[in-house]
């Protein structure tokens, strides 16, 4: 069982979560856009600006070895995270759209003919879309869609006839932005391998939930960014599995990614620097560190239990209410829910509920294609995150009450 | 009343309200008193896209020379916003329109609502009103 004190302790660790918003206290309930982040990952920003900062991978002097002695235990750190074989499969990107653009691009780019198919679900954020269409409008490729059931969860009774021989890559996201569902991902990939295509994983809103196994998925890319697990902005990561990043041709030109430069030649470096050209977050990398202790020290029953009696509380109230309905059934989601009231656009709803201090995401979530499919023009949004109380709950439907009475 | 005065009144009219609530259900109420948008302009072209609630604005000249707004919007805060500018910029002169300083929207504190971040298109209201106003002046030369 679930002591309120532990919660109260992490929530102590977090500075911004304690304070006033148009005079109420801050109600943060927009964790699937960003999570706020521990005082460890502010401290090591600080840290590295204050005591650190040298260019990595190149200085013969004292900051600069132990500033990439310090980026580099970070690649180690999330090698061991998403339990990967080899650190060098740990490629540093700017997010995960940087990370499936890179896929796109490279490997993509080096694969994909005339003809072939690639495969996405309609529950995919526009970042797992657009890049998969701009390199199949290049190749004249194919695009092709699992669809789902009305309660949000991928249908996978047609799965034979999308994932077919003419397959050559599927890209799926494990859990829906908008929705919380936690997709079948295991299955997916076994019939994408069985064809004999290759599969990414955008694992952005999988990773601050539950532990990710990548070699135990066998998926041959996953990507997921930072700043959605309690770690700083413009920091992600795209995991590949070594031969694949190794036969891959490098994206970006400059600094870092070579071996060495003639203007007749240039010999590339090796993995992961191939891909990691220019200089780069360096305070971002270092500050993923604190990030991720603070998710081992803490455990991941803490996060899985906290926000399952949160998601169950504040479903049940929403049930309560008339003409609601709720998006998003999957028996198996993360504490993520998304609903609509009958006449009642969710903008309006989302500006009341900011005047009582309370954030949640309004609107289509980068998911255009999923609120065609529900013929509605999008959505609001609660998500809940480790330091979100049971109180908290109770202070969004009072707020959501007093918001729809003023609405109808 | 010019634009100032009505500006003015409106900021009167805002300071009596003790509360968010009682602002939020004022703007609400004025939404209702919005003169909608002709049925045959409510096209895609008359649509001001903002990234989550859609504004349609349509303008026309009168005899006397001065603009006539009409609009909707599907969420109605963004309705009442769109009423509350209107009341300010409605029946005056092309060429006060594109000069006006709405400072009220700040002054009644809602200013906010103009960040692009909002995205609720009242900041590509008041700018495709201004177009309107400019595309009104150079026809008047």
């Amino acid at each position: 069982m679930i002591q309120d004190s532990y919660i109260e302790d992490i929530r102590k660790s977090f500075p911004i979560l304690h304070q006033k918003i148009h005079g109420s206290p801050l109600v943060y309930f927009d964790n699937a856009a960003t999570t706020q982040k521990p005082i460890g990952v502010i401290k090591a920003i600080e840290e590295y600006y204050t005591r650190l900062n040298a260019n990595i991978h190149r200085g013969a002097h004292h900051l600069a070895n132990i500033s990439t002695e310090r980026f580099e235990s970070v690649r180690e750190k999330i090698r061991a995270f998403i339990n990967a074989q080899e650190t060098s499969e740990i490629i540093f990107t700017s997010g995960t759209t940087d990370a499936i653009n890179l896929v796109a691009q490279t490997w993509g780019r080096q694969n994909i003919v005339d003809g072939d198919e690639i495969v996405l679900s309609m529950l995919e954020h526009h970042s797992n879309i657009v890049p998969w269409q701009m390199l199949a409008e290049e190749k004249k490729a194919i695009i092709r869609v699992i669809p789902i059931t009305q309660d949000g969860e991928m249908d996978l009774t047609q799965i034979d006839s999308i994932i077919n021989a003419k397959t050559k890559f599927v890209a799926v996201n494990q859990v829906s932005n908008a929705l919380g569902s936690i997709n079948p991902i295991e299955t997916i990939i076994s019939k994408a391998h069985a064809v004999g295509s290759k599969v990414l994983i955008d694992g952005a809103q999988a990773v601050s939930h539950f532990a990710v196994n990548v070699s135990k998925l066998d998926c041959d890319f996953y990507c997921f960014s930072g700043h959605k697990l309690y770690g700083p902005t413009g920091i992600g990561v795209l995991y590949g599995k070594k031969e694949l990043l190794e036969k891959m041709p490098p994206w970006r030109g400059g600094g870092e990614m070579i071996k060495s430069v003639s203007f007749e030649r240039t010999t590339y470096n090796e993995l992961p620097h191939k891909f990691e050209a220019g200089t780069p977050n360096i305070e971002g990398v270092i500050a993923m560190g604190p990030a991720l202790d603070f998710i081992n020290e803490t455990g991941w029953e803490l996060f899985s239990e906290n926000e399952e009696r949160l998601l169950n509380f504040v479903t049940d109230e929403l049930e309560k209410i008339s003409d609601l309905r709720i998006f998003g059934k999957s028996k198996n989601k993360t504490g993520v829910i998304s609903f609509q009231i009958e006449g009642i656009h969710p903008y309006d709803l989302g500006t009341l509920l900011d005047q009582q201090g309370i954030a949640v995401r309004t609107g289509h979530h980068c998911t255009e294609p999923l609120w065609n499919f529900y013929q509605v023009p999008g959505s609001v949004r609660a998500s809940f995150a480790v330091y979100n109380t049971l109180e908290e709950g109770e202070i969004f439907i009072k707020a959501l009450h007093k918001s729809i009475k003023l609405l109808k | 009343m010019n634009i100032q005065e009505k500006q003015q009144e409106v900021i009167e009219e805002f300071a009596m309200f003790s509360d968010w609530m009682e602002k939020y259900e004022h703007i609400i109420e004025l939404g209702k008193d919005l003169v909608l948008i002709p049925e045959d302009q409510r096209t895609d072209e008359n649509l001001i896209k903002g990234c989550q609630s859609r504004v349609w604005l349509h303008a026309e000249k009168n005899e006397g020379g001065k603009i006539q707004f009409s609009a909707d919007s599907d969420a109605i805060i963004t309705k009442g916003l769109v009423a509350l500018v209107i009341r300010i910029l409605n029946d005056e002169k092309p060429e006060d329109i594109v000069g006006a300083d709405l400072y009220f929207i700040k002054e009644i504190g809602l200013g906010e609502h103009l960040s692009p971040t909002r995205s609720n298109g009242l900041a590509s209201m008041i700018k495709q009103m201004k177009l309107y106003g400019l595309a009104f002046t150079n026809k008047q030369s």
